[in-house]
């Protein structure tokens, strides 16, 4: 049974307000931050162990997947001891086959569920989704709260719906996503990050990568503030998954500047921050060869998948 | 699981601070082994014969040696800008006159990278904010008023704007180029020639903007700069034919100066000290104006006559506040100014770095709680961890005279009106910082508060189009924007 995490439900038009001009202005000031040698080096090992790469598309068959898999477990193997990806993210119906694919590999399996990306489905059905991809051996669920509800001030409906998936994934992490881009402000961001942690979020998720705007780095810091206070307020620490449109190492080395002047050291690993991202790899990978032989390689060197 | 009480949980930053060292070349800047006076549109030795060292206060090492002018090489410089504004600068058609001040913020675009290494290494500012801030606005400001010059008629409908003549201009060292053109480029603008002395602390970068000047083919003694100490100050203060007197810096010598011209011609707007209030209401973005609160007080080493130095919290969120502000104090990275990673630098002398510690005892000795970074500091250098007071009470004197150092001092309150009421209560009324997320809230306050500035969810903000300047002892006269323009004019 999922532990309860406090026997009440806070009145959510109290979480705190969030000033546009100042988070965007503290975002970017984590980007000023130089980050080189050995820091570089760490950061970027680091980064890649966060990733979880990611397909989901209409036309994913198992085909793709399994290669993926194979991607996910070796990520460049001309460069020795480098780290695997944190888990691999995938629809339902694909988690059977991943899950096969890596084996004792460590690398996770996530699943979307709750009728991703929209979530306009009724709740029996989001469960019965989220069930079939726990049975079907996923890890982790990322699940995507029903915007439409939110924005209709429906809070209590998103609120039961989040507890009601965190039950039927019984032993799986859960990561909701906000879809972030469609809230339209930070203070709405706000407000879904702590209805998602008091209903039982293990992390919580910006994007489902289908809609534009997906992960900004100000309002990843929006979330990441949000844990903090929870934190503070509950001791129960909730992981961050910033998704879509981290594909450059250097922008993941602002993210993790951020997360480490944020939150700190505790969460500067897989178990509280991951990269929803499927192209980040192969730029990591190719300033990780840059670090170690002076010279960049060609985008052909590294494997696709 | 229960509850959890707040006080047991702390977030680990050890990390934080680990940066691998990221450090801008010294080479990107020539600093000669001495420098002259700038008079008449080139370097003159001075006729005092004498020059004074000024040194890196982030590893007390000489950097140059820089001429003291006595009070014949004011008049001297005096005499230069008298005829150069009779000869050329009054004569000037306008848009010509706005050629040369574009010109100047062009080439301090093209040497910024040299300009903030040298404001770095001479006054212990870091290199990010001398990058960032102090160039790039130093040239905005002569960008903007480049602008006006061929506009003064449409700045004064229905007045004849005419210049003063010369300005004698004296600057502090908290932002040595900056402050240069605050006082510069109006001055040009509205048609001024200039004596400009530089803090002897921090004369590099005015003396490179010379070096500028003179390259810009600006028609000789439309500029001129001459450097030394409080002696050469007064010599300006004192100079006969000049026309108008443009100061930054203590509220003490803004009073000398104040009395050395009572019964003159001179005008004289004085940018003075400040004591700023810094007021986070319950419903405040709370996280924002934590990092308002630390960017208004460890700015530039606190070295910021607006530095945000008391702050007010409202009663029901105050333990939140100094909680998140502890937490954030870990993430500051003290030390080498020339470290592309570095928050706060050195502080910019060992007399100040004496002044402030005084301070820290005094506060100590008052009563009031003192916390700071749990950071190293370098053993050489000048150098001062972020600090924090609270427990702190409006008669410490902590809270009433000003520290100009990275040293904050923390209040409560309960009330609108209470607040407005101790934020008022001070000599000073440079700027003041009001945190809430209620439109109405802000307009009360801000027509309530007695300061030049007010920031409302956000502090230290600076933009060439906005005025500056302050209430009571804090000074008089506006700089920036249109406002700016009127101290340097006759308007008839």
């Amino acid at each position: 049974m999922p532990e309860k995490i406090i026997s009440y439900q806070p009145d959510f038009s109290q979480s705190p307000r969030v000033d546009q001009v100042g988070i965007i202005e503290r975002a970017s000031r984590f980007t000023k931050r130089s980050i080189k040698n050995e820091t570089k080096m760490n950061g970027l090992l680091l980064a890649l162990n966060m990733i979880d790469l990611t397909t989901l598309e209409g036309k994913d068959s198992e085909g793709k997947v399994k290669q993926m898999c194979y991607k996910a477990m070796h990520l460049h193997d001309a460069f020795e001891g480098l780290p695997t990806v944190a888990a691999v993210c995938v629809y339902p119906s694909m988690v059977k086959t991943a899950k096969l694919a890596l084996g004792d590999s460590g690398v996770k399996v996530a699943s979307v569920s709750t009728a991703f990306p929209s979530g306009q489905a009724p709740r029996d059905i989001k469960i019965r989704d989220t069930k079939f991809a726990v049975q079907q051996g996923a890890d982790e669920i990322d699940m995507v709260i029903s915007r439409g509800k939110f924005l209709e001030g429906e809070y209590n409906f998103v609120f039961d719906e989040i507890a009601a998936i965190k039950e039927a994934c019984g032993n799986a992490r859960l990561k909701v996503i906000l879809e972030t881009g469609e809230l339209g402000t930070f203070d709405k961001v706000r407000k879904a990050s702590d209805i998602a942690m008091h209903a039982g979020a293990d992390f919580i998720k910006t994007s489902t990568g289908k809609i534009s705007p997906a992960a900004t780095m100000p309002v990843t810091l929006v979330m990441l503030e949000a844990i903090r206070d929870f934190y503070y307020k509950t001791g129960k620490m909730i992981g961050m998954k910033p998704a879509g449109g981290i594909s450059k190492s250097k922008l993941a080395l602002h993210y993790l500047v951020m997360l480490n002047e944020t939150l700190g050291e505790s969460w500067m690993n897989n178990q509280w921050f991951r990269f929803g991202a499927s192209s980040l790899a192969n730029d990591v990978l190719m300033q990780v060869m840059k670090a170690k032989t002076g010279v960049y390689q060609g985008k052909d060197y590294f494997a696709i998948d | 699981m229960a509850t959890t009480k707040n006080n047991t949980l702390k977030l680990k930053f050890d990390s934080a601070r680990k940066y691998a060292p990221a450090l801008e070349s010294k080479s990107a800047a020539t600093i000669d082994a001495r420098y002259d006076l700038f008079i008449n549109g080139k370097f003159e030795k001075p006729q005092s014969k004498k020059y004074f060292s000024t040194i890196n206060p982030a590893t007390e090492e000489k950097l140059s040696e820089i001429a003291d002018a006595n009070a014949a090489d004011v008049d001297k410089a005096v005499k230069a800008a008298r005829a150069a504004s009779d000869k050329y600068w009054k004569k000037m058609p306008a848009s010509e006159r706005g050629k040369y001040i574009f010109r100047i913020a062009r080439m301090i675009q093209e040497r910024a990278r040299e300009l903030a290494v040298i404001e770095t290494l001479d006054g212990g500012k870091p290199i990010r904010e001398s990058r960032d801030f102090d160039v790039p606005t130093a040239a905005n400001h002569f960008f903007y008023y480049a602008g006006w010059t061929d506009k003064l008629a449409y700045a004064f409908p229905g007045k004849d704007p005419q210049p003063l003549g010369v300005a004698g201009q004296i600057i502090p060292w908290n932002f040595p180029l900056l402050m240069a053109a605050w006082k510069i480029a109006p001055a040009l603008a509205t048609g001024n020639t200039v004596v400009l002395k530089p803090a002897e602390n921090t004369s590099l970068t005015a003396l490179k903007l010379a070096e500028i000047i003179r390259e810009a083919d600006l028609p000789p003694g439309v500029v001129n700069i001459i450097t030394g100490a409080g002696s050469t100050g007064a010599a300006i203060v004192n100079h006969p034919d000049i026309n108008k007197i443009a100061f930054t810096g203590s509220t003490d010598v803004g009073k000398i100066i104040q009395r050395a011209i009572a019964g003159t011609n001179k005008k004289a707007t004085l940018e003075l000290g400040g004591k700023a209030a810094n007021i986070i209401f319950d419903d405040a973005p709370i996280d924002q104006a934590v990092e308002g609160v630390i960017n208004g007080i460890f700015f530039n080493q606190g070295h910021v006559c607006c530095a945000g130095s008391r702050l007010y919290v409202q009663e029901s969120v105050y333990k939140e506040v100094v909680r998140k502000l502890k937490d954030r104090l870990e993430t500051l990275i003290v030390g080498d100014p020339m470290d592309k990673n570095t928050d706060i630098g050195a502080i910019n002398s060992k007399e100040q770095l004496n002044t402030i510690n005084k301070y820290l005892k005094i506060g100590q000795k008052e009563g009031a709680e003192m916390y700071q970074a749990n950071v190293e500091i370098p053993s050489k250098g000048f150098f001062c961890r972020p600090t924090i007071f609270t427990n702190v009470a409006q008669s410490n004197r902590i809270a009433q005279e000003e520290i100009f150092g990275p040293v904050l001092t923390i209040q409560t309150f309960r009330t609108d009106d209470e607040v407005i009421e101790k934020a008022n209560n001070t000599p000073y009324g440079l700027s003041a910082g009001v945190w809430t997320d209620k439109g109405s809230k802000i307009f009360n306050l801000t027509t309530k508060l007695r300061a030049g500035v007010v920031w409302a969810n956000t502090f230290n903000q600076f933009d060439p189009t906005s005025p500056f300047g302050g209430y009571k002892e804090s000074g008089y006269g506006r700089e920036g924007g249109l406002h700016g323009l009127a101290p340097y004019l006759n308007l008839g």
